[in-house]
């Protein structure tokens, strides 16, 4: 008994003061330097066409010292030893389902920019290694992440699934690699284990609100996990890595609630609350997270129109929407006060959004935490669009060849080009277009075409800088990235590209060969318009996540839609046939024209002859069946038997030669 | 003998000049005809067929070799050209340059358009010196007569007709595929062989396996044509005719007519190895400047290792499995990849195999070996197009007097005819309105080639029938004579 429990107590006690350890180690590293944290936001929207966009946003912090070792307190291990292996210095991984609708959900703001990814995996990474280990820490990774994410990103690993984009997918690459999958299907199994990163995991805190059947019914759900460093200090010696995790979903309220409204008020935008959209309410707040707020979005575009009806009433100044009137307002109605109104500063126009805060934490205090935002009067506005909307099509029908077009369209309502415009005719509107085409699409690049309003225009005169390199049958997939400059008066512009449909080997195509196969989409950034958001106050981007990233300054970016090609398929139950049939034709081809060569003159002629003196062996045979048949006893004659006795010796003799050969093949070949 | 002389002479001289204005007339005819059809918009659709472009022969293919190559990057990246990179040099400016108000390619299709006069040209030039030396060797065999019997025909023109009025031949001119100047190249190593032009040959030779590597084989034929000069009946016969004129000769005024005859004879008999030599090094001298050319066009490109692997690589692995009218491409598109370098390994083993037994028996017929071969090559090449069946169709009717009694000619010809008509169709159904099935297709591939396999089986044993009815009536008039 003894003897069996000590074992146990000296696991315990190991165990324990390992503990303590680790505490002691990172308490102690958390003075010298760079702490551990984590933060946890929410970010809610309603958008224009009565739906609501949830952004969830958690984001961890770990100093990368050497001191630190291999202990993390908040920081995934998992995520820490993928980076300490393979060196990474940024990458992103995006899970989506659904498309960003650029229009009605905006394309000039942060969140479409950062977050509205393209549907099915997207993976990118920049790596620290030398240039010729690039491919293979990129490699490694990708297995390691499909294991980690339980998803088909392994099949990112072979060379024609993913590019080393130049310069158009982000200004400075590195070691840069890029790859999608456009047809994953994204569920469950992959957000547990992104949900397992975080330290609360979905038991505490803002994650609570993660109801996966209410997530995994809004119309667009991005699951996305960014890696970058970041320097701490101001000498660049001490960097830390920080892992972003953002759920960007959107949801549409309650539709029985929606339908009651609707039938009374046509134009009254649905109510909800955070029960409505997820079915739950946040009961705690995650003790490890430092901050854990709720911010509620509203855009300058609903600014504006509150400004409006506000007007109009004549009953309020703009300045109460700021102050205090949040709560009994004319347009709508907030089941909380907000801790605090955030006012954007945009120096391009008069209105700002404006973003109201939560602390979960003070809430909670109270009971569960469950805002809710009624519409009391209808308001309509829209989105700030992208410089120009962007959509790519196929064209031409046919399994032989067809072409890819991409085209522009200026959407003349957007504020981005107004100010541009007035800036006079010269001005021009750069595109940056990082297109990857697999190598079954074989692109002819000497067919490029551009397009603007209707008119063709040779194609220097648009495309600034360019950059092509071939796909190369199964090696490697085509890139195309190209800087197009437009007319800032342009409406419409197109670039066109002709394709012929590659034919495969039947291994080769998927198990739904006649679904087709998807070209991923095209990403489209503007380097001339950059979306970021300022805030008065300075100190506000220190502490919270969404809002430091909502003032970075990055180009505006939108993706375009995956196309879908049929590419014609082979019988893929006949391989048997063909190998059969077609080696038929071979060996008629051989065995006639070997048999026309071989004929001899005179030769059919001799043949005769020889048969009319001695009996073939199959008469011969016929004869002899025949005889017994009739029961008369075989009369074999001296000579044929002597001929019989040749021609079995002979015979025999060739049985020799083939063993011989054959024994001698199976003797060398050893 | 005097009294045949004038026969022929005069036969030689009247119907020729009926025939030969008759020529005239239908090859500006087919002339007009090539110039009134590249005129039309889009060359009607023909440059994308895959009858037409495989990925060997297309324009559209090399037009994009030249743009990657403009932009500075080496032509064969991305598996897009497979040509040679001279034949881009001269093609490549042409499938850029306009004219305003002509067709796109309107340079590149009268190029073509001159490239398809100059094989006729060659073909009848080659067919009339066949012709002659036929003529010839019947002659000194005392065969006139039956070859009179049997009515000569002009087999140069009518060659040269039957190849420029091919509809395979027009389609691919007009359809804007490369073929037209492989052909060119491979009727130009063969006429320079049956002439005795030797530097001709070598360059011609050089070049035709420069550009699309199966012509390599052509170099047997040539090497018997400059050997043993042209066609003629089999050896064993002058042999045996030699023999008996030395045996019963006896007076001086019979032996000095002997030495007449047998001066065509003693070609036939002795192998002449200097011209072979003179060949071999023509071909060498030839060699290294193609080599220097083409390694100086694709220095920065990876070199000359680097065109082998996107030229002759591509054809030998088949890595390309678009439809076309062969048969490989969907056997390896079917094929386990378990099996895939053994069945490429069969599959051109197949057209060598057949190389030496073809030699031996047809030794004595250079021409009509490289017809064997040419007929071959396209049948089980890996990207076959219609342009290399012209060429062997052109070729064969070089042989219209040989193959007069030929078997199932006309069934040969009904089955060509349905081929191409079915084929088209049934591409259309796979392809374009997805009602069929690529078996379909495969099945008039497989048609197709096996019309093919009787074309060359039944020609080269209407040949070997041909030989042996001349040995048959030599050796009656030696009993003749006997007794």
């Amino acid at each position: 008994m003894v003897l069996r429990s000590r074992p146990i107590f000296s696991l315990l006690l190991l165990f324990l003061s390992s503990y303590g350890f680790s505490t002691a180690f990172a308490s102690g590293s958390a003075i010298e330097g760079g702490e551990e944290d984590f933060s946890e936001e929410l970010l809610l929207k309603p958008l224009p066409d009565r739906k609501v966009l949830a952004h969830f946003h958690f984001e961890t912090r770990a100093p990368r010292t050497p001191s630190y070792g291999r202990h993390h307190h908040l920081f995934p291990k998992a995520i820490a030893q993928l980076v300490k292996k393979f060196h990474i210095q940024e990458m992103e991984l995006s899970f989506t389902q659904g498309r960003w609708n650029y229009e009605s959900w905006g394309g000039f703001e942060p969140i479409a920019s950062s977050n509205a990814k393209p549907p099915g995996v997207e993976l990118w990474a920049v790596f620290d290694v030398p240039p010729d280990d690039v491919d293979a820490s990129w490699k490694n990774l990708t297995h390691s992440i499909s294991g980690l994410f339980c998803a088909s990103i392994n099949f990112l690993e072979s060379s024609t699934a993913y590019a080393a984009p130049k310069w158009s997918f982000r200004p400075d690459p590195g070691s840069l690699r890029y790859g999608t999958l456009p047809r994953e299907a994204v569920c469950t199994e992959n957000l547990t284990p992104w949900l397992k990163l975080l330290p609360c995991r979905d038991k505490a805190g803002i994650s609570l609100l993660m109801d996966r059947p209410s997530i995994y019914r809004g119309f667009y759900h991005s699951q996305r996990l960014r890696l970058r460093s970041a320097k701490t200090s101001s000498d660049g010696t001490h960097s830390s890595i920080i892992l972003e995790q953002t759920l960007t979903v959107v949801l549409h309220p309650d539709s029985q609630k929606m339908s009651t409204v609707n039938s009374r008020e046509p134009t009254l935008q649905p109510s909800w609350s955070m029960s409505s959209l997820f079915g739950k309410k946040i009961s705690g707040t995650c003790v490890l997270a430092k901050s854990s707020t709720v911010y509620l979005q509203l855009d300058w575009g609903v600014v504006r129109e509150l400004k409006n009806l506000e007007n109009g009433n004549q009953v309020l100044g703009v300045a109460s929407i700021m102050e205090e009137s949040f709560v009994s307002n004319p347009a709508f109605v907030l089941s909380d006060k907000p801790d605090k109104v955030i006012r954007e500063v945009d120096s391009r126009s008069e209105e700002s959004a404006i973003l109201y805060e939560f602390s979960v934490r003070k809430h909670s205090d109270l009971g569960p935490f469950d805002l809710g935002f009624t519409w009391k009067t209808p308001v309509v506005w829209s989105c700030p669009q992208l410089p120009l909307r962007v959509s790519r099509f196929l064209m031409g029908s046919g399994n032989e060849r067809g072409a890819i077009a991409i085209s522009f369209r200026s959407a003349r309502a957007r504020e981005g080009l107004t100010h541009a415009k007035s800036m006079g005719e010269s001005c021009k509107v750069d595109v940056n277009v990082f297109q990857v085409v697999p190598w079954y699409i074989k692109v002819y690049f000497h067919t490029m075409k551009v397009f603007v309003d209707g008119k063709p225009l040779a194609v220097s005169d648009i495309i600034e800088k360019i950059h092509v390199s071939p796909s190369e049958d199964k090696v490697s997939p085509g890139v195309l990235e190209m800087i197009l400059k437009l007319p800032c008066t342009v409406d419409s512009a197109a670039f066109t590209l002709e394709f012929d449909k590659g034919f495969l080997h039947i291994d080769e195509y998927p198990p739904d060969a006649n679904q087709g196969f998807d070209i991923p989409p095209a990403v489209i950034t503007f380097p001339t318009f950059h979306v970021n958001m300022h805030f008065g106050e300075d100190n506000l981007s220190k502490k919270s996540a969404v809002l430091s990233r909502f003032q970075e300054n990055i180009p505006v970016r939108s993706y375009t839609e995956v196309l879908l090609v049929p590419l014609t398929t082979p019988d893929f139950s006949m391989p048997y046939n063909v190998i059969t049939i077609t080696c038929t034709v071979f060996a008629l081809y051989f065995g006639s024209l070997l048999n026309v060569l071989r004929r001899r003159v005179n030769e059919e002629e001799r043949f005769l002859k020889s048969k009319g003196k001695r009996p073939s062996a199959l008469s011969r045979l016929l004869s002899k069946l025949s005889a017994k048949l009739g029961g008369k006893r075989v009369v074999a004659s001296q000579s044929s038997a002597r001929s019989s006795s040749f021609i079995s010796l002979k015979l025999i003799l060739k049985i020799i030669l083939v063993a011989g050969i054959a024994i001698a093949w199976q003797y060398f070949s050893e | 003998m005097e009294e045949r002389e004038t026969m022929s002479s005069t036969t030689t001289k009247t119907k020729p000049k009926r025939s030969n204005s008759e020529f005239w007339i239908w090859f500006a005819a087919s002339v007009a005809f090539r110039l009134v059809l590249i005129h039309l918009p889009k060359n009607l659709h023909l440059s994308s067929r895959p009858e037409v472009a495989t990925p060997l022969t297309s324009i559209r293919r090399l037009a994009e070799g030249y743009w990657l190559k403009q932009s500075s990057m080496s032509p064969y990246a991305g598996s897009m050209y497979h040509g040679s990179p001279l034949l881009l040099l001269v093609l490549g400016p042409l499938t850029v340059k306009r004219i305003e108000g002509q067709p796109e390619h309107l340079l590149c299709s009268l190029l073509l358009v001159i490239a398809d006069i100059v094989s006729a040209l060659l073909i009848r030039s080659t067919g009339q010196s066949l012709h002659k030396s036929y003529v010839q060797h019947l002659e000194a065999l005392d065969l006139f007569k039956f070859s009179e019997e049997s009515g000569m025909l002009p087999s140069g023109d009518i060659a040269a007709l039957v190849y420029l009025w091919n509809p395979f031949t027009i389609v691919a001119c007009v359809g804007l595929s490369t073929s037209p100047i492989e052909n060119l190249a491979i009727l130009l190593a063969l006429y320079g062989a049956c002439k005795g032009l030797v530097p001709l040959a070598a360059f011609g030779w050089v070049l035709a396996t420069h550009m699309s590597l199966y012509p390599a084989i052509l170099i047997i034929p040539i090497i018997l044509f400059l050997g043993y000069g042209p066609d003629a009946p089999p050896r064993k016969l002058f042999l045996q005719r030699s023999y008996r004129k030395c045996g019963t000769s006896s007076s001086s005024d019979q032996y000095r007519k002997t030495e007449d005859v047998t001066d065509p004879l003693e070609l036939r008999i002795n192998f002449s190895w200097r011209r072979v030599m003179q060949f071999l090094l023509w071909t060498f001298i030839w060699g290294i400047y193609f080599l220097l050319l083409c390694d100086i066009s694709v220095k920065q490109y990876g070199g000359l290792s680097e065109m082998f692997k996107r030229t002759y690589g591509f054809i030998l692995t088949v890595k390309d499995l678009s439809p076309n009218i062969g048969v490989l491409w969907y056997f390896f598109a079917e094929v386990f990849n378990f099996f895939r370098d053994f069945f490429l390994i069969v599959f051109h083993v197949n057209i060598l195999f057949m190389i030496l037994p073809l030699a031996i028996r047809l030794k004595h017929r250079p021409g009509f070996l490289a017809f064997v071969y040419l007929a071959i090559s396209s049948m089980f090449k890996s990207y076959p197009s219609i342009g290399d069946s012209a060429l062997y169709l052109g070729v064969v009717a070089l042989f219209v007097n040989e193959l007069a009694d030929m078997n199932f000619s006309f069934f040969l010809f009904c089955g060509y005819v349905g081929v191409s008509l079915l084929s088209p169709v049934m591409h259309n159904l796979w392809i374009w309105r997805g009602t069929g099935n690529a078996n379909f297709y495969f099945a008039t591939a497989m048609a197709y080639a096996c019309l093919q396999i009787v074309l060359v089986v039944e020609s080269v044993s209407a040949m070997l029938n041909h030989d042996r009815k001349l040995r048959k009536i030599t050796t009656a008039q030696l009993a003749d004579g006997k007794s």
